[in-house]
């Protein structure tokens, strides 16, 4: 059980956004994805469950072949959850009925059941007194545990989170960061495409530095972060920290 | 003038009539709205969507259908359908030249609703294991409707007036039947003002209508 990124090649057009890639992610781990803006984690992320095409090299989610041509993508995202940077919430459905949607439509939930699923979802997210609102009456960071419950209610074996707080007011960060925390502790396998540092330390089990489309370095936090070694990976963090 | 508004010569029996035309209008706007629609969303979903070599030559024929009078469209539809010898009565001619006309607005409408609908937005829906079909069904059909429906109303309650230009190839609808009473009574303010009235009352429902989905929708955003 593991997600296994193998020598990844993706351009748009001509432009080579992710130039060999290779890296495993096992069952259980949380792997943290940081480097600077443009450097292709977004695009890796969003090859992973097959929104976007690859142009050489392969990635497997379970052994399974994402890219493959046999491959069911509608019943391999089931099990690939994914938060983005922007808040992509459903703007005609209350955040129950966002929530309820894809076990219904997906899984084939009564709504009885898929209520039942949302509203632990929700409560887990700390979402439980706003489940009849509609989403633009939910602040920044609502909206994005929101979009966390949401994913969450697939019951996916992994999680991937696209820099899900940068475009958060800092005071909104915290929430989202906890409940990512909470997700972790229970043993979520994660991948965090994150520009929060402090917090990729914390919770990961590796640390994978990427620059121009390449993983410069990968390793636990203490390593990467603590005591990187690439010239690359000391300028970006001290671009951050 | 006032006089004539309360010794007219207007009766129950033009008043009749008139309703009845007022039944024609209806009907001819109910076939031209059904079909202009149906037709509306299916071109509009391929403009959407379709790549150029089958948007564009679809977008030039119902640029033809936008820029020529209505009432040419008409009277040309009405002679070819003798010459293709088609047995269509003028009101059947009507509708299908009706709903092509409002087809060709809604196409554009439902395109610009669409493609209001964010991708980032569709993309969380198929990264959940939507489906396409299912990603147009239950997110970009709902919202492509809040953002097309106050142009669509308007469309709607143009196509109601315009409609009385059918009278041309001799279907009597209620300006027509209005047009009749007038010539042999003389009282043309008297009588059009009816005759406005009653489109008034059969346009209202539907602005109302739309009014309240709206406000509806604006709760919630
Ligand atoms: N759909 C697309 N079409 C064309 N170019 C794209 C597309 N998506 C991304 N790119 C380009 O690919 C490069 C990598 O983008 P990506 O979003 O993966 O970077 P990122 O590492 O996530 O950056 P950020 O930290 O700013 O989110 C950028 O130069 C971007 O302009
Ligand atoms: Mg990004």
């Amino acid at each position: 059980m593991s997600i296994e990124i193998q020598d990844v090649h993706k351009s748009f057009g001509s432009l080579e956004v992710v130039k060999g890639v290779t890296m495993t992610v096992e069952k259980g781990e949380v792997v943290s994805v940081i480097g600077g803006s443009g450097s292709g984690k977004s695009t890796l992320l969003m090859c992973i469950n097959g929104l976007e095409p690859i142009n050489a090299g392969r990635i497997l989610v379970d052994g399974t072949n994402v890219h493959g041509r046999g491959t069911d993508l509608n019943k391999l995202r089931r099990k690939i959850g994914i938060v983005f940077q922007q808040w992509n919430a459903f703007p005609h459905l209350t955040v129950l009925e966002n929530v309820m949607l894809a076990p219904r439509k997906v899984l084939g939930k009564s709504k009885a059941e898929a209520e039942a699923i949302a509203v632990d979802k929700l409560a887990r997210v700390g979402l439980s007194e706003k489940l009849k609102v509609y989403p633009s009456k939910l602040s920044g960071g609502q909206q994005q545990r929101m979009a966390i419950a949401r994913a969450l209610a697939m019951s996916p074996d992994y999680m991937l989170f696209d820099e899900v707080t940068s475009a958060l007011d800092p005071q909104l960060v915290g929430e989202v960061l906890d409940t990512m925390r909470s997700l972790s502790a229970e043993g979520m396998t994660m991948i965090v495409v994150t520009h929060e540092i402090a917090f990729a330390r914390e919770v990961s089990d590796r640390v994978a530095f990427f620059h121009k489309g390449k993983i410069h370095e990968i390793g636990p936090p203490a390593q990467v972060i603590g005591n990187p070694q690439k010239p690359e990976t000391i300028d970006f963090l001290k671009s951050v920290l | 003038m006032f006089s004539s508004l309360f010794e007219t010569s207007f009766s129950f029996n033009d008043l009749l009539f008139m309703l009845k035309g007022a039944g024609v209008t209806l009907m001819l706007t109910f076939w031209a709205v059904l079909g202009g629609t149906l037709l509306g969303v299916v071109f509009g979903v391929i403009r959407a969507i379709a790549p150029w070599w089958v948007n564009a030559p679809l977008g030039a024929v119902l640029d033809v259908f936008r820029s020529i009078p209505l009432l040419i469209q008409l009277v040309v539809a009405n002679s070819f359908k003798t010459i293709i010898g088609l047995h269509w009565s003028p009101f059947t001619v009507g509708c299908v030249v009706l709903a092509l006309y409002m087809s060709a607005y809604c196409t554009e409408i439902v395109r610009s609703g669409f493609l209001a609908v964010p991708a980032t937005t569709r993309r969380a829906a198929r990264s959940l294991g939507l489906s396409w079909r299912q990603d147009l069904t239950e997110i970009v059909f709902p919202i492509a409707l809040r953002v097309a429906l106050p142009s669509w109303i308007g469309l709607t309650l143009g196509v109601m007036k315009d409609t009385a230009m059918v009278w041309w190839i001799g279907v009597v609808e209620l300006l027509r039947s209005s047009q009749v009473i007038v010539t042999r009574i003389q009282e043309p303010l008297f009588v059009l003002s009816i005759a406005g009235l009653i489109y008034f009352l059969m346009s209202f429902p539907i602005a109302r209508l739309g009014a309240r989905l709206e406000k509806r929708w604006r709760e919630n955003d």
